[in-house]
């Protein structure tokens, strides 16, 4: 931090800054207008991921908007000094996986991107969190960003999870808990036993999904966890300098004592395998569990629960389970890393989808791609009648031909049960990848537990 | 885009009483292609706005004559989800310059900001009175005084204050914007960079 506006917000100095072709165009832009070269172009990073094409990805892309979106980002990069893993690098992909993969994401420091899902990072125990475009321009021109303190808070995940419950669930469950809204307004530390046994890619699947409760973001400290996924990748530090940076990260912690705004317990034995069945990520329940009944909502919440049941063609009260499911999408910033990847293809070896169903898995980066097929997990997928595409955000937001049609159930790995967000009247129910292959397999919601 | 500062704002009012509207109902992805800020008002909401075919749906507030204004009035959590700025662009191509809400959602919150848009947070209770001031009488207006920092029910005189950091009250009022002030201190950031 560099200084505090007397009555105003913090002048917040950004170590790392993510961009991607959607929310970057219009930054460049203004800053072009205002005579100005980028201020700080080695501390950013670019990438393609939201609107590219995740078959054939070496042909020139079919959608004339899209195409030049991405040509765009080409050309400003290049303008500017920046670096791109765009496609055809085999660094390419999800903006919040490539950045942790290549060891660029390190504890303590401070990371923005034009998306909201930057949250992902604060896994690493560094201050990540979303940024509009007017603020991606800020911090091109000056490398800091105007930022008011957030209110603070914790959340104590402490014991062991139940069998075929991960870290998606808690994040589900979570959330059902405290609403789409519960968490506006702070920035959310989780914590307790069952968050620090959690592999990272589990951990960032949790703090990615903090912003679905309105927090600006989510962190975890950093352990011996965080620093042996870091070592040895690509942009991690080397020798001396690794030494030095694991003793100063591993001060990174909150001291004992501190107080926060809010905090919440959470036993994880309670938390079982989740499924949302609403338009938003708080309308999330447990697989054995029943959609609430109108009675149970409270008057001011009732038109929205109504019309969003109407919009998803559930009925109040009735149970999830068995429900007719007509596609799976594994992938997302949320769940699209090589251990999502195993998870499924560990569970689905030996089984076939069923047979109505269509199964989309999209890698969420060139290096998970590469690394499932050297691990052999395509082959698994294949004969099970899944397809594995290319990486990109694809059927989480349906901006590329990924799209979920009109009416149609799909079980998503993703972020978002929003009204149209993977196509227009497309019916999005989120859970765990665990939770995508057991429906991928029997063509319905199904409770993974009774299969394992 | 339209004006660049904000000062009073008197105007009639448009009722979107719904909790939770994220800005993919406010601006779906697949309008995000545009690399300009301009021309998204015109598809703001644009899945509750229009039937597949393009045709109006009549049963929207926005497709409905009798209310227009400057003001939109929103229920809880307005603009939760993504950080597409592109969600203030598109209020604002559309004409609003002020959002009233009990609750937003951060970044919305900041994005609007940024853009000029003023978020006025009110008390549940006030919204629910502006609510039903409005859906009574189309014709009642509401004024939002930023110097004051007070917002008004014209038909009743009901008054509330509401927050805004003094900062930023004085970039909009002034018509300058974050950039303007990060630039006035470069050299600090120059200096604060060459401690590490």
């Amino acid at each position: 931090m560099i200084k505090t506006i007397e009555g105003g917000p913090s002048v917040l100095y950004i170590d790392k800054h993510f961009i991607h072709e959607v929310t970057s165009p219009q930054a460049f832009k203004g800053l072009e207008k205002r005579g100005m070269e980028v201020f700080r172009p080695r501390q950013i990073v670019a990438t393609a991921d939201h609107n590219v094409p995740t078959i054939d990805q070496h042909l020139p892309i079919k959608d004339e908007l899209s195409r030049l979106q991405v040509q765009q980002l080409i050309a400003n990069c290049a303008k500017h000094g920046v670096e791109l893993f765009g496609l055809g690098h085999p660094y390419q992909g999800i903006v919040h996986v490539i950045g942790p993969e290549l060891g660029i994401t390190q504890p303590g420091m401070t990371i923005v991107c034009g998306d909201s899902h930057t949250s992902t990072h604060g896994a690493f125990g560094a201050i990540a969190f979303g940024i509009g475009t007017s603020e991606v321009e800020m911090v091109m021109a000056t490398q800091c960003l105007l930022q008011s303190k957030p209110k603070l808070m914790r959340i104590n995940v402490e014991g062991q999870l139940g069998k075929g419950v991960v870290s998606k669930d808690i994040i589900l469950y979570i959330i059902a808990k405290i609403s789409a809204s519960g968490a506006t307004g702070y920035f959310v530390e989780y914590a307790g036993s069952a968050i620090r046994s959690l592999s990272m890619e589990a951990r960032m699947t949790i703090c990615n999904m903090s912003i679905e409760m309105g927090a600006r973001g989510g962190m975890i400290a950093p352990d011996q966890i965080t620093f042996e996924y870091i070592k040895g990748r690509e942009f991690a530090p080397r020798g001396a300098e690794w030494d030095k940076k694991v003793a100063a990260w591993s001060e990174l912690y909150s001291d004992p004592g501190a107080k926060f705004d809010l905090e919440i317990n959470i036993d994880a034995a309670d938390i079982e395998p989740m499924i949302t069945y609403g338009t938003n990520p708080g309308m999330g329940i447990g697989i054995s569990g029943h959609i609430p009944a109108g009675t149970e909502i409270t008057e001011k919440e009732k038109p929205g629960f109504f019309k969003s049941l109407a919009y998803m063609g559930l009925q109040e009260g009735a149970p999830i389970k068995g429900k007719k499911v007509d596609y799976v999408f594994i992938g997302s910033c949320t769940n699209s890393r090589i251990e999502d990847l195993r998870m499924v293809a560990s569970f689905i070896k030996g089984r076939k989808k069923s047979k109505d169903i269509e199964v989309w898995i999209v890698p969420g980066s060139k290096q998970v791609e590469k690394q499932a097929i050297e691990e052999g997990l395509d082959k698994i997928f294949e004969e099970a009648g899944f397809h594995l595409r290319q990486p990109g955000c694809s059927a989480c937001l349906g901006m590329n031909e990924d799209k979920i049609p009109a009416g149609k159930y799909c079980i998503s790995t993703s972020n978002r049960n929003f009204e149209g967000r993977q196509g227009p009247n497309a019916r999005t129910l989120l859970a765990s990848p665990l939770t995508a292959a057991v429906a991928a397999i029997t063509g319905e919601v199904a409770d993974v537990r009774e299969y394992l | 885009m339209s004006t660049r500062s904000i000062n009073t704002v008197h105007s009639t009012a448009v009722p979107l009483n719904i909790e939770n509207v994220d800005t993919d109902q406010i601006i779906p992805a697949r309008f995000l292609k545009a690399t300009s800020r301009e021309g998204f008002g015109e598809n703001l909401f644009r899945d509750w706005r229009y039937n597949t075919d393009g045709s109006p749906k009549n049963d929207f507030v926005l497709n409905n004559p009798t209310w227009k204004g400057r003001i939109l009035v929103a229920a809880k959590n307005f603009g939760c989800g993504s950080s597409r700025e592109h969600a203030a662009w598109a209020i604002k191509d559309a004409g609003f310059d002020v959002v009233i809400s009990s609750f937003f959602a951060d970044i919305f919150k900041n994005n609007a900001l940024n853009n000029f848009l003023l978020p006025v947070t009110v008390s549940e209770d006030f919204l629910k009175d502006a609510f039903t001031a409005i859906e009574k009488d189309p014709a009642a207006e509401i004024t939002v005084d930023l110097p004051q920092q007070t917002i008004t029910l014209e038909p009743t005189g009901r008054k509330e204050k509401f927050e805004i950091n003094n900062y930023k009250k004085t970039c909009l009022l002034n018509g300058y914007d974050d950039i303007d002030y990060l630039l006035s201190i470069r050299n600090e950031i120059e200096s604060f960079e060459r401690q590490f």
